[in-house]
């Protein structure tokens, strides 16, 4: 027999379960439960482990410690340092404005400010530096060359044929094989003084030099007091054309001053007071006195 | 009048917004079962036209993701009996529709199988003037129909333009744009108690629930179980539901008649139960598992245990009876339901229709041998109709029984154009006296 007053199961859900299962399945509420809740739940772990100083103090050296640790590996030490291409007082220049004391992580070595330093060298063109393995800072020195030798008011400077300033030397006499510039903004003409020089080489044993005027134009210095005035522009077809003419006529040999090139289409011949006196009196004997 | 038009534009409303969220259910509430289905509504847009797959009879947009049957309590005759039971009937189907879709329903579809439906021919003719009609014109058309008197406590479930006339232009399905002088429209309207909505609606709203729409279950059913050209062509069909039998008749795709027997499977079973003395819950076993209503001789040797009643007496338990003896008891009630009907259908002039198709669907269209005790009383065209095939259909809702849970399903995506579907009428407004005063100054001078 059935037992009584227990009648079928009843299937249907109860009103509130019926709505909770509504409740559930609403987009919102369900977003809510799948990812809000947990996402909530971490963020609060968070904020709850944080709000405390020590700990965050904790962790923070916890952390330098851990950088620490990694950085100052064997791997990571740089041991010494090699310098190319310099010679032997530029690279102790080198060395005494790059103050390292070895072995230091290459974490704390920053590559592009000590460039930037050997680089702001007078004699250094250019410098790699790179970290080779092994340990070793590897600096790659192309050294400026000099080309000219230039008297200024503080003295004399050796220049390159860019104008840059290479070093300083006591007396003409250490570089004479170098021509000679002189006058204010000489070494920023630097390159038009190369191809003067180049352009004068008829003329080498008794060139002395080259004067810059005004900071615009060349005059030629030789010896004997002569002097070749070229025009700013073109300079070096004067001085061309002032050669030329003394190669036809022996200009330069005899009692000439000074040979003004500075209008090109009207040159002009100083002579010597003494050349002008006696040329003065030839004249008068071939005309005749009155 | 005004008022059921204003309720039936916001279930309008309410569908709407229903498919604007994509989410639908359709629930029947019958009287041997609660079927509750959700309906994901895809748009035009779910198949291309080079799936092959074509908007076939309008399926092509919706697709039903949860499915959810129980066994209904407290409806009797397809009308709530008892309201606290017939809500936990509902809550439990649409709860199981709900989790098997994961998704929440807040607007439903009904359908009312009882109620008494009561089928009405409505005519209305107006002038339009020799102009091109227009959507106002084809609302005052409609308004112009001569309501009959169907009483103070009915309201109206269905009011379908069915056939339009211009002149002597008939049958047009949208006479919008054509020219003409007079526009007539003939609507059939079916109404039902409205206590028997309104208690369906109560029963809805206690579930949280949003109606977004009634309809008359012999309406959906047909949807579903007559093929296109039974509609066109015209037939009956006929849903042998539980407690109540609806028909229809469908002319030119048009409903142009329902009606209701109060009668239906929970009869037969009743039957059962009385005849052989048993429970009703073992009749209904018995005649699922061994009805019919053809006998032959070999039933009468095919001896059925009525068993299962556990009374404690021996005897009594062990009780069988031939099949022959089941069918016997079985026959006479199916016989009367479909005496009963057909006297409806001749009432309503069935015989004088051209084409005399009659499907049979509802669960209790699977007795066996139905085929062959149907066209003896309703005539030989006669068949047994499953409904359409739909996507995404659990198996189990296939059946005749789902008929009109799949017609709700249709009726959802593609609803016919209903009296309350069109403008309203802006009648006597100024401009229109005004026109009628030159119109007749033109006639005259």
């Amino acid at each position: 027999m059935s037992q009584v007053g227990q009648g079928p199961r009843d299937p249907a859900p109860s009103r509130l379960a019926y709505r909770l299962q509504r409740l559930m399945l609403t987009p919102s509420v369900r977003r809510g439960f799948v990812f809000g809740l947990p996402a909530s739940i971490m963020v609060l772990i968070g904020v709850l482990a944080l709000s405390d100083q020590d700990r965050r103090d904790a962790m923070g050296l916890w952390w330098q410690q851990v950088k620490t640790e990694i950085q100052s590996r064997e791997e990571f030490m740089v041991k010494l340092m090699a310098i190319d291409g310099a010679t032997p007082d530029i690279s102790e220049d080198i060395r005494e404005i790059l103050p390292l004391d070895f072995p230091m992580s290459s974490f704390d070595l920053d590559l592009a400010q000590m460039q930037a330093t050997v680089a702001g060298l007078d004699a250094v063109e250019r410098a790699d530096l790179r970290i080779r393995p092994g340990g070793v800072l590897h600096i790659q020195v192309q050294q400026r060359v000099p080309a000219l030798v230039w008297r200024n008011p503080r003295g004399l400077d050796l220049v390159d044929g860019g104008g840059n300033r290479v070093s300083t030397i006591l007396q003409r006499g250490a570089r004479p094989d170098l021509p000679l510039i002189i006058g204010r903004g000489a070494d920023r003409a630097a390159a038009e003084a190369l191809e003067l020089v180049a352009a004068a080489e008829p003329l080498n044993a008794r060139l002395r030099g080259l004067l810059r005027v005004g900071e615009r134009r060349w005059t030629v210095v030789l010896d004997r007091g002569q002097r070749i005035l070229l025009p700013e522009r073109a300079p070096v077809g004067a001085l061309e054309q002032v050669i030329a003419v003394d190669e036809a006529q022996d200009l330069l040999a005899r009692e000439v001053r000074l040979v003004d090139m500075r209008n090109p289409r009207r040159p002009t011949v100083r002579l010597a007071p003494e050349a002008a006196q006696s040329m003065r009196q030839i004249k008068m004997i071939e005309l005749g006195d009155d | 009048m005004t008022d059921l038009y204003q309720s039936q534009r916001a279930m309008r409303a309410m569908r709407k917004a229903a498919m604007q969220r994509g989410v639908i259910a359709v629930l029947d509430v019958g009287t041997s079962k609660v079927a509750c289905l959700v309906l994901r509504i895809d748009g035009p847009d779910q198949f291309r036209a080079s799936d092959g797959v074509g908007p076939m009879a309008g399926q092509g947009t919706f697709r039903i993701v949860g499915a959810a049957t129980t066994r209904s309590r407290g409806v009797r005759f397809g009308e709530v009996d008892t309201m606290p039971e017939t809500e936990r009937a509902i809550r439990t189907a649409v709860q199981g529709a709900q989790k098997m879709a994961q998704i929440r329903v807040d607007h439903v579809i009904a359908t009312l199988s009882g109620g008494d439906p009561r089928s009405y021919g409505l005519a209305g003719q107006i002038d339009v003037g020799g102009g091109p009609v227009t959507e106002q014109d084809v609302a005052r058309c409609m308004a112009a129909c001569d309501v009959p008197p169907f009483g103070e406590d009915r309201e109206v479930l269905h009011a379908q333009p069915v056939n339009f006339a211009l002149d002597h232009r008939s049958g047009m399905g949208d006479p919008r744009g054509h020219m003409g002088n007079t526009l007539a429209c003939d609507m059939h309207l079916l109404t039902v108690d409205s206590k028997v909505v309104a208690s369906l609606i109560h029963c809805l709203k206690r579930c949280d629930l949003e109606l977004a729409g009634v309809a008359s279950s012999s309406y959906v059913s047909a949807i579903a179980s007559l093929v296109e050209d039974e509609q066109e062509l015209g037939a009956a069909c006929v849903d042998l539901g539980g407690g109540a039998t609806g028909l229809s008749i469908f002319m030119k795709k048009h409903m142009i008649f329902a009606d209701s027997v109060r009668m239906g499977g929970d009869n037969i079973t009743s039957d059962i139960a009385k005849g052989l003395q048993v429970s009703l819950s073992t009749a209904e076993r018995l005649k699922t598992l061994h009805g019919g209503v053809v006998a032959t001789s070999m039933d009468d040797r095919e001896m059925i245990a009525l068993g299962g009643e556990e009374t404690g007496d021996w005897d009594r338990d062990q009780r069988t009876a031939s099949r022959a003896e089941l069918i016997g008891i079985m026959r006479p009630r199916v016989e009367e339901i479909l005496e009963e009907v057909r006297t409806r259908l001749d009432a309503a002039g069935f015989e004088h229709l051209p084409s005399q198709q009659i499907v049979l669907t509802g669960g209790s269209s699977q007795i066996p041998g139905l085929d062959h005790l149907a066209p003896r009383i309703l005539g030989q065209q006669v068949r047994i109709g499953r409904p359409l095939r739909v996507a995404g259909l659990p198996e189990k809702a296939t059946g005749a029984a789902f008929a009109s849970a799949v017609g709700l399903c249709l009726f959802a995506a593609h609803p016919q154009d209903e009296w309350w579907d069109f403008e309203i009428p802006t009648d006597g407004y100024p401009a229109r006296s005004l026109r009628r005063a030159v119109k007749w100054f033109k006639d005259n001078w």
